[in-house]
Parts: structure tokens; sequence; C-alpha cells
């Protein structure tokens, strides 16, 4: 499970940081990093499915749920 | 938006065509074991990303953190180890980096790479994900039945044994799918080994007033005596569904998944598993996948403020009754009336009448629910 990792440094003003250790405590993030990973993969990620799925694939997929009767 | 899968990706280890039948030739070669029915599930859980982001069987540094910390070695929430135990005997001959065949009932089902063989505490891991070495606990009973050594490793799936439900499994890619072409953005899931009462129906209904889907949830899976049949679940269901919810709002859909009994750690467990079938929101029970009283009515919502992270939203609803002041189902945040205006819900209370044959007051359950069940010669499991 352990996936390789990069350090990374970055600086931001003093009161973004405030800010952000706010919403961290506030939505029981124990420390800020992890905060401010999470946040990122959302944004990173948001918008992708994380499926593999080729056509082929997802067409198998809607003929069985046809065949089930979930749609028309 | 539908959910990333717990991890970022949907796991598919479910092997065809020409790779399957190549490793299904070689697997005849290998050193192979035996394995259960619920290992059997959990491989099948794994294999079609119920158990996303596993890729196998865990290896000791993810079973110690799932133990002790309740997150995999890369920090990813995860509450209930899942893993794959062994005799010594069985695996005399097999060393950590070999190939080994998993067979149900005398038939290759997989392949996995061991990458590890290891010790277990029993007691120790009942301690952790149940609280209790209490062997009349069901989850810890099954633990301490378990054998002496784990193997830990991925595994590609080769064959799925028939299933008499397997028309009313679904697999992750495929809720994902149909959410899609349904167009919701939002899917609350619920979680249930009952047929439903109005209690229930009143909590799916209440949830399902904020978001565009349901997903009504069942697990298959070993029963014990007493419980509901399948079968007798999904018509029960049916029967609610067409006569008392909108069209186009619900699937009903069965998950095989086994069953423990932890509690606090399996409310998680069982969020995150509905996140990779899709659901945006889960619905928790109080004493959410409790037995006996080894859990606080509440512990199974208050360790949902350890997971910040989860990825799923949890939606704590109370338990319906009907009050006779108000008029309907109410629960206690929204009903300021006094016990002697309640009528609580019983469950048993239900059981008890379909044993008799007799059709339960329309306060507990819907009468075109309680037909169904008694149409059925024999509803219980034995
Ligand atoms: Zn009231």
């Amino acid at each position: 499970m352990g996936e390789e990792k990069v350090e990374l440094k970055i600086t931001i003003p003093k009161s973004l940081y405030d800010k952000i250790k706010e919403e961290a405590d506030n939505a029981g993030f124990t420390d800020i990093e992890e905060f401010i990973r999470f946040v990122l993969e959302q944004l990173v990620e948001s918008g992708e499915t994380g499926e593999e799925l080729s056509p082929e694939d997802e067409e198998k997929v809607k003929e069985r749920l046809r065949a089930l009767g979930y749609i028309d | 938006m539908i959910p990333r899968p717990h991890g970022g990706r949907l796991v598919n280890r479910v092997l065809t065509g020409k790779r399957r039948e190549a490793l299904l030739r070689e697997a005849e070669e290998l050193p192979s074991i035996e394995i259960s029915y619920e290992r059997l599930i959990d491989l099948m859980d794994i294999a079609h990303g119920a158990f996303s982001p596993l890729e196998g069987f865990m290896v000791q540094e993810d079973y110690l953190h799932v133990l002790y910390d309740m997150r995999l070695s890369n920090d990813l929430p995860w509450t209930i180890p899942v893993v794959l135990d062994v005799d010594p005997e069985e695996i005399s001959g097999v060393k950590e980096g070999d190939d080994l065949a998993l067979k149900y009932n005398g038939e290759i089902v997989a392949v996995m790479r061991i990458e590890e063989i290891y010790g277990w505490d029993k007691k120790e891991y009942a301690r952790q994900v149940y609280k209790t070495t209490d062997k009349n606990h069901p989850g810890v009973a099954k633990t301490y039945n378990r054998k002496e050594l784990l193997v830990g490793g991925e595994i590609d799936l080769l064959r799925e044994p028939s299933h008499p439900l397997e028309n009313r499994i679904l697999w992750p890619i495929e809720t994902r799918v149909l959410f899609r072409e349904k167009k919701w953005r939002t899917i609350v899931a619920f979680q249930t080994r009952n047929v439903p009462h109005r209690g229930h129906e009143y909590v799916q209904k209440a949830a399902l007033t904020f978001t565009d889907g349901l997903l009504i949830h069942p697990l298959i899976g070993w029963k014990k005596p007493g419980d509901y049949r399948d079968e007798v679940i999904f018509a029960a269901y049916e029967a609610l569904i067409k006569y008392y919810y909108p069209k186009d709002v619900v699937v009903l859909a069965g998950l095989l998944m086994n069953m423990n009994y932890a509690g606090p750690r399996e409310a998680i467990h069982h969020a995150i598993v509905r996140k990779n079938f899709g659901a945006t929101h889960f619905i928790v029970g109080r004493d959410h996948a409790g037995v006996g009283d080894y859990y606080g009515p509440y512990e199974a919502w208050e360790i949902f403020d350890e997971f910040p992270d989860l990825g799923i939203t949890p939606l704590f609803i109370r338990e319906a009754f009907y009050c006779k002041k108000c008029g309907g189902m109410v629960n206690e945040k929204i009903c300021p009336h006094s016990e002697e205006y309640r009528v609580k819900i019983s469950g048993t209370k239900i059981r008890r009448m379909i044993r008799e044959g007799k059709i339960p007051p329309e306060y507990m359950m819907r009468p075109e629910v309680a037909r169904v069940i008694l149409s059925f010669k024999d509803p219980f499991v034995h």
C-alpha cells in the first residue's frame, strides 16, 4: 500500500494559514497537512470517476442492467 | 457527484478472456488450499472492487494498522481487517513469493501471490475489533474458530460459484454506471438484513427528501436461525417500492458481504463499501451492526468523528415511532410528546405476528408488505 511520497515546501500568507488551520480544526482533522492533502485530492480528482471502463465493458454492464430490469 | 472509490480507483481483479484461461491452466499445477464460504465472499468483494483499495488479503503492516489505528498503512480509513487464515500444515510446502491456488468446494476460484505469512493474536483481534473477548459475541466466536496463520497478498479471481440470488446482486461498477444513467448526483445508501417496517420506510424517506436517489442494499450472506430469508426480504421490499415509493428514485440491489457484528467499526466499514458502490450518503442506524449490548446505542455514530476524510457523508437518523399526538411517524428529535403517546415499532413483535400468520397493524407494517411475507410458506431461516 505504501506509495512513494514527495516532500513539498510552499510559502503561504499567515492569514491564509490561519484560515486553513481553523477549517481543518472545525472539520476534525488532526493536523493541517492531512487537511491540505485531502482538499487537494478532492480538487484534482473531481470529474474523474476512478473507474477503468472501456466502452465495450460499459456496454456489457448496461446489458446486464437492462436484462435485470434496472434500465430500459 | 458520484464519489471516487475509496483510495481513488475502483479495483478490478476479476480475470476474463485469455488471461483467465492461461492462469486457470497454471493454477492446476500450483499448491492449493480450500477456503471457507466466508473467505470466498471476501475474495469476491475484493475482486469486484467493493473493498477498494484492497487488491488482496492484508499483509501484516496493513493488518496491524487497521487493528490499532483503524487505517491502512497509507493512512486511508479502514476498520475491519480482511485476512485469510490458514493452518500451518496446509501451507507447509509454500513460502513467501509463491503463488497459491484458492479452492472452494474443490474447484479453483482464485490465485494468490503470497507476499507474507504471519501469525496473529486472535484475542487481541477480538479486543480491538469487537471491543470484547467474550466468545458469546458471534463475531468473536467466529474469530476464535479461525486458523492459526494469516497469508497476505494480491488475488486474481478466476471463477465465481453461482449464487441462488445472483440476479439480485450488483457490483460497484454496475451501480456506478446505473447511477450515471439515472443522472443521480446524490445517492443515499441503506444497509439492511430485515424486511421493511414503517420505521425503516420513514428513515429512508427522510433521507430521500434530500437526495436524488436511494440505494436499498440488503446484505446477502450467512444468516442466523430466525432471520428472514433473503428472497423474503427482496419480495417485501419490492412490494414496498411498488406501492409506496415514487417511480425511479429507488434501486434495490443485493450486496454479497460478510456480517461481523462489530458495531461502530462495522458502521465505518459499511460506509466505505457504500462509497465504492457510488453512494454519497449513508444512513447509520442506532446501534448499527451491533449485537446484544456490547456497544452503546450511539457509539456507531460517535466513531464517525474520527474519520473526517471518509469521503461519504453519514446520516444519523433517529429511530422512528408512531406518535398519537403528532398523528404520524416521527422521531425523538421532532416529537415533544411523552412516552404514553408513542408507539414503538418492534421488529420482535412483528416477527411474532408473522410467525402466527397474522398481519401486523398498519402503523407497524404496510399490509401489502405483510401479505407478501405471509405468502411464503416459511419466511425464516432455520
Ligand atoms: Zn409527538
